[in-house]
């Protein structure tokens, strides 16, 4: 284990830890970036510097901007603030320290999780571009598909219908 | 070089973190905040098992990555959405007051 991972897996705890335990939503955007901006660097610590850079790209770049968009238009001034937390938080807790502590069971007694690295992989983005374009040209065609439906229905359901029924 | 076992573990703790904040919290958005950073965990997992797996230049691990990294953002378009039109509807999002299903 060395510095570097133990830095960067520290950053990305510590973030994402955050964006789940702070108050203002804002800020737990904020965190949010650090914590995704933090496993990002894990990805190009493990050469995999495409996904690396296609997470800052559409995690930090798109999907907490969206974010923030949406805090903003749903945000309503209030006097008197709601706790942060549901009224069942402590079996939410359980719950997810019970996950771990099973995750972390099986990870600690599997054979598998002792093995060496392989070789460095030669992963430049013209072998990615040529997987795309012919081991996973389908895959590649559902997932363009998928993400015209999906932005298509984002748009129609959050679309203000008062004007249609006038 | 760390061993596989470090990102593991740091995935699981990842994934549990996500996990508690989609079940605890009370803002409908940070919910989906993290079921995004349970997918994010995810990721971690499929890089990790790629990097230390047997045949890495066949590169499926970061496919599925690249692939899992798309749904999440279609995830996150729609389930914004379906934030914003309950929004526009009960004027909350706080899960705790969303208790009606009658429009």
């Amino acid at each position: 284990m060395n510095v570097i991972f133990l830095i960067l897996a520290a950053i990305s705890v510590v973030g994402t830890a955050a964006a789940m335990s702070l108050r203002n939503a804002v800020h737990c955007v904020l965190a949010l970036t650090l914590g995704l901006t933090g496993t990002a660097a894990l990805y190009l610590q493990l050469s995999a510097q495409f996904v690396g850079f296609t997470q800052i790209m559409v995690y930090v770049g798109a999907v907490a901007i969206l974010a923030v968009f949406a805090i903003m238009m749903t945000h309503q001034p209030e006097p008197s603030k709601p706790p942060t937390f549901s009224t069942f938080w402590a079996w939410g807790g359980i719950v997810a320290a019970s996950v771990f502590s099973v995750l972390a069971w099986a990870i600690h007694f599997s054979p598998v999780s002792r093995q060496p690295p392989s070789p460095q992989p030669d992963t430049s983005v013209r072998q990615i571009g040529d997987a795309l374009m012919h081991r996973f040209v389908l895959p590649l065609e559902i997932m363009g598909l998928l993400l015209t439906a999906a932005l298509i229905g984002a748009v129609v359901i959050a679309m203000d219908r008062k004007e249609e029924i006038k | 070089m760390n061993s596989l076992q470090n990102y593991l573990l740091l995935s699981a703790l990842l994934f549990s973190i996500g996990l508690a904040g989609a079940l605890i919290r009370r803002n409908a958005i940070l919910v989906l905040i993290g079921i995004e950073l349970m997918l994010n965990a995810a990721n971690l997992n499929l890089i990790a098992f790629w990097r230390f797996g047997p045949n890495p230049a066949a590169l499926t691990g970061v496919m599925f990555a690249i692939f899992s990294i798309s749904i999440a953002a279609a995830e996150a378009a729609v389930g914004l959405g379906i934030i914003l039109a309950a929004y526009r509807h009960s004027r909350t999002t706080d899960l705790d007051q969303m208790n009606s299903l009658k429009g």
